[in-house]
């Protein structure tokens, strides 16, 4: 059991939302926190594609132009940082990750996300089908904001908001599960908010 | 579906705060005692969760200030008003009061005095805390690796460790550069004004002398200075950021 905190209040009464949407040690926030472990990268759009390959019969590859024009989709979602805050009713649009590895075939039951700045995430194929996972390419009605990941970003809403990647470029699909970027480093494998897997063994 | 094995866990522990230490008007730093604790490396940090008396928990993650040779754990702890949890560890919590925490978390942001490269520290405002744990873990261990320390307050009062900054820079250690954008003393022969481009262009060691780059801050004054280091042809990869935003505390 904790010990009490000597004169700690905290800040319940704050009106934090539908407490029923806050998974447990989260704060609600209006503010977007960023966390990045390296200088925000700034790649051209007339650079910039995204690609799936890996354990796939044929790889795939857009260019920005080509991407726009794939079926998209807006939702509205909460998200959930693990260093704590939580923000609720954020809207994105962007291509849905069934819409993506449609396009492919493979037997793999993995992927790693890969991004612009060299960060990675790995991912179950089961957490990113089903209507779980889009690649977003606006935010609030914009482009999403570089330090946010733009031009496109993974969006997992579900898992900790570290899997869902800034800067994506694209999806390599793996037979076994690679640990990615923070997932190395000692944050959990799956990252499920309402179970608060925060850091191995979780 | 079979995952990656992974070992061990990152279990909550239980300390004591032994001492407080007053660094600035806002910032604080504990000192711990924490039987348990496994060590860590320089530029880590711990999560805290503290509890009410109806049981409402409220957590937080604080960089460690102290080196992993230091004997005790220092956190220190910048106030942010309006804050839930960073006003109870600056303006309440007391010696004696127990502290429930886990960690250390976060294995990217560290400096090991093995590794070779000079040392460039770039911090703004309470960025400087896990950048002194590296500070002291290079004064412990003292590596053949130069160090230079570039850190922005908004006035001479706001700059956390100052007598620990000066005094190595007293004597030679480190090269500790100071830069005050609101207000200065007089005769203040350090920088005034932000660490923007210009200034890092001529602080920063060149890119062919592979400084390992380490810039600690609010998210404004990281994506600042890091852009500006890319820009000066530092290459990212050399380049490690840990940002705070303005929620938090």
């Amino acid at each position: 059991m904790s010990p009490i905190s000597r004169g700690f209040l905290g800040r319940r009464r704050r009106a934090d939302g539908d407490p029923s949407r806050v998974p447990p040690g989260q704060y609600v926030t209006d503010d977007f926190p960023v966390l990045s472990a390296g200088p925000t990268p700034h790649t051209p759009l007339d650079e910039w594609s995204f690609t799936i390959d890996g354990a796939v019969k044929e790889s795939v590859s857009w260019r920005w132009e080509e991407f726009l024009g794939l079926p998209a989709a807006q939702v509205t979602v909460d998200i959930h940082c693990v260093t704590k805050w939580s923000k609720l009713d954020t809207s994105w649009r962007g291509v849905s990750l069934d819409t993506l590895l449609e396009t492919v075939e493979t037997e793999a039951e993995y992927l790693t996300a890969w991004c612009d700045g060299d960060y990675t995430t790995n991912l179950a194929l089961e957490d990113v089908l089903d209507g779980n996972a889009w690649v977003a390419y606006e935010s609030e009605g914009g482009p999403v904001h570089p330090e946010h990941g733009g031009p496109a970003r993974l969006l997992v809403p579900h898992l900790y908001f570290w899997t869902s990647a800034k800067w994506i470029r694209g999806l390599t699909l793996t037979p076994t599960d690679e640990l990615g970027f923070w997932e190395t480093y000692g944050y959990h494998n799956h990252g499920d908010p309402w179970l608060e897997q925060r850091y191995q063994g979780d | 579906m079979a995952r990656a094995a992974l070992p061990g866990r990152l279990g909550w522990q239980r300390g004591r705060v032994v001492d407080t230490i007053e660094e600035t008007r806002r910032a604080k730093s504990l000192v711990l005692d924490l039987p348990n604790w496994p060590g860590h490396r320089a530029g880590q940090h711990v999560d805290i969760r503290l509890t009410a008396e109806d049981g409402y928990q409220a957590q937080r993650g604080y960089s460690i200030a102290s080196a992993p040779e230091d004997d005790r754990l220092i956190l220190t702890v910048d106030r942010l008003e309006g804050g839930e949890v960073s006003p109870y560890l600056t303006d309440v919590i007391e010696p004696g009061d127990e502290l429930e925490l886990r960690g250390p978390v976060g294995g990217y942001f560290v400096w090991d005095a093995s590794l070779s490269g000079p040392l460039l520290l770039i911090s703004g405002g309470s960025g400087i805390v896990p950048l002194r744990a590296m500070l002291r873990h290079w004064a412990a261990a003292r590596p053949p690796v130069e160090v230079r320390v570039l850190h922005s307050a908004r006035t001479l009062d706001d700059v956390i460790y100052r007598d620990e900054l000066m005094r190595r820079a007293a004597f030679d250690e480190v090269d500790v550069r100071i830069a005050l954008t609101r207000a200065w003393p007089d005769g203040w022969r350090g920088h005034r004004g932000r660490i923007d481009r210009d200034y890092l262009n001529g602080a920063a060691w060149p890119p062919r002398h592979q400084p390992r780059i380490y810039v600690c801050g609010p998210t404004a004054f990281v994506e600042a200075a890091a852009t500006a280091l890319v820009d000066n042809g530092q290459r990212p990869e050399t380049i490690k950021t840990e940002r705070f935003g303005p929620t938090g505390g």
